[in-house]
């Protein structure tokens, strides 16, 4: 089986700074993959790479090799608005557009040329069931994002992500800043769309991780230490600063 | 040091006190019975309700730790092994109080002779020598030592084993006393149950401390 997402000694940096070194990672499709490490050690750097995210960012040179089903999309010659749309990506504040939550999940499609209403319409309400956030707007389509709690905003971004039908979905931090209610829901979901998706998500939340995914890989200062099952990495990891990190012994 | 591992500190030295406390129950047992001592047997029955009592609180502190701090990796698996080892350690106070019942039911000290010839003595010893040892294996995550308890325990099963015919041989001889060498019997059944406990321990604190798995591996360690 051909991973659906891979990384070949990928080299990142930032000016001098060399902040992702000689990364080799693969995931299978259909699984959750959380990317767990102190601050600084390359996370968001990583999840980055996936959507070519890192292109906007001056003086950011990124070397080696990053297949998507296997296809290297580290090639200059890319056309990058294809990839974002098999990308989707959640961010770790929710960022709706000031527009209604319709528009908001209706965006991405319309970028993509869909203007069809009854098209929009259907597409719209299986990205919203998909986020587990349907039932909760659904008589409020027309009303502004930013009226809806931080918690529902954040769920309508991941329908805004998914609308598209991405196979990969990007998740940085998704749920640091929700309640605990909003963040169970949004645990929930992600375990749910495995069954369609490939999920990397970013979390500082040690239990989250051990919740929501099937694989962890542990980073540290641009390194990525110890990857395998989530369950062995919480119950046996086999490199001990893995094991003072999910222990809280250092952060 | 963290709150975490404050809290874990605090369990092992629970785990400690609570093998040390089943150790002396277990020595007052044998001490009982070879002096007939029927005092000293009531006081092994009393403090068995501290056991018990220790149980509990040993119980409650794993279930808290686990509930409040989410332990993961060696941690859990210090939860994990100390709450069986508690279970474990009860049991084996059950074993020092059944013998110290025996005691207070029989009216005669036993034979010197057999008791030399069923090595009663040398199970006994063992069996406080593997307590020993799995008291400094967890207390210093020193899985080497749990090891040595495995053939302690084959030790004591060998002594368990050659009582049987011993025992025969001697009731056929004095049928007068049979009730008094069943019990006699029952005993070695009980320090030979204390032996099984103590290699249990240890499969618990080479899982901590190894996140090796060693039960039911039957190479490992064959137990009768
Ligand atoms: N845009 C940027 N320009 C320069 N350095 C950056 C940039 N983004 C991140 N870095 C540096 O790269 C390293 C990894 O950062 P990041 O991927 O954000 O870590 P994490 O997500 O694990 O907290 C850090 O040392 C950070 O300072
Ligand atoms: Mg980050």
């Amino acid at each position: 089986m051909t991973p659906k997402i891979e990384t070949k000694n990928l080299q990142l940096y930032y000016g001098a700074h060399h902040a992702l070194k000689g990364i080799d990672f693969s995931a299978n499709a259909n699984t959750v993959t959380a990317l767990i490490g102190p601050s600084g050690c390359g996370k968001s750097t990583f999840l980055r790479c996936f959507n070519r995210m890192n292109d906007l960012i001056d003086g950011c040179d990124v070397e080696g090799q990053i297949l998507i089903d296997g296809m290297n999309i580290n090639d200059r010659y890319l056309n990058v608005d294809e990839l974002r749309k098999k990308v989707g990506m959640v961010f770790q504040k929710p960022n709706p557009f000031p527009k209604s939550i319709f528009e908001n999940v209706a965006y991405g499609l319309r970028i993509n040329g869909i203007n069809e209403k009854k098209i929009l319409e259907e597409k719209v309400e299986k990205a919203l069931k998909q986020a587990a956030l349907w039932e909760e707007v659904k008589d409020n389509l027309k009303k502004s994002a930013m009226s809806i709690s931080g918690g529902q905003q954040q769920r309508l971004c991941i329908a805004r992500a998914l609308a598209v039908e991405p196979s990969l979905v990007l998740m940085d931090e998704p749920t640091s800043a929700l309640d605990p209610i909003s963040t169970s829901k949004v645990e929930e979901l992600i375990y749910q769309l495995k069954e369609k998706y490939t999920i990397l998500i970013v979390t500082h939340n040690m239990q989250q991780a051990a919740r929501v995914s099937d694989k962890t890989a542990f980073f540290y200062i641009g390194e990525m230490i110890e990857y395998n099952d989530t369950t062995e990495i919480f119950t046996n990891p086999k490199i001990e600063r893995t094991q003072n990190y999910i222990t809280g012994r250092f952060g | 040091m963290t709150h975490l591992e404050t809290e874990l500190g605090k369990l092992k030295g629970d785990i400690t006190g609570m093998f040390i406390l089943v150790q002396k129950q277990l020595n007052k047992s044998i001490q009982s019975l070879l002096a007939m001592d029927k005092d000293l047997a009531r006081e092994i029955i009393a403090a068995e309700k501290r056991v018990n009592a220790e149980e509990l609180k040993i119980d409650r502190v794993c279930e808290n730790i686990v509930a409040l701090f989410n332990p993961v990796a060696v941690d859990l698996r210090l939860v994990f092994a100390s709450f069986k080892i508690n279970s474990h350690l009860e049991r084996m106070g059950d074993n020092a109080k059944g013998i110290a019942r025996y005691v207070l039911e029989m009216n005669e000290k036993f034979d010197t002779e057999l008791i030399e010839k069923l090595q009663l003595k040398e199970m006994f010893s063992a069996a406080n020598k593997m307590i020993d040892e799995n008291i400094a294996a967890f207390e210093n995550g020193d899985s080497s030592k749990a090891r040595l308890v495995f053939e302690m325990d084959e030790r004591v099963d060998a002594i368990n084993f050659a009582a049987t015919n011993i025992v025969a041989d001697y009731i056929k001889a004095n049928t007068d006393k049979t009730v008094h060498l069943l019990n006699l019997m029952s005993i070695i059944r009980k320090l030979e149950r204390v032996g099984d406990l103590q290699a249990n321990i240890a499969e618990e604190i080479i899982f901590y401390v190894d996140a090796e798995v060693l039960k039911h591996d039957k190479s490992f360690h064959n137990k009768l």
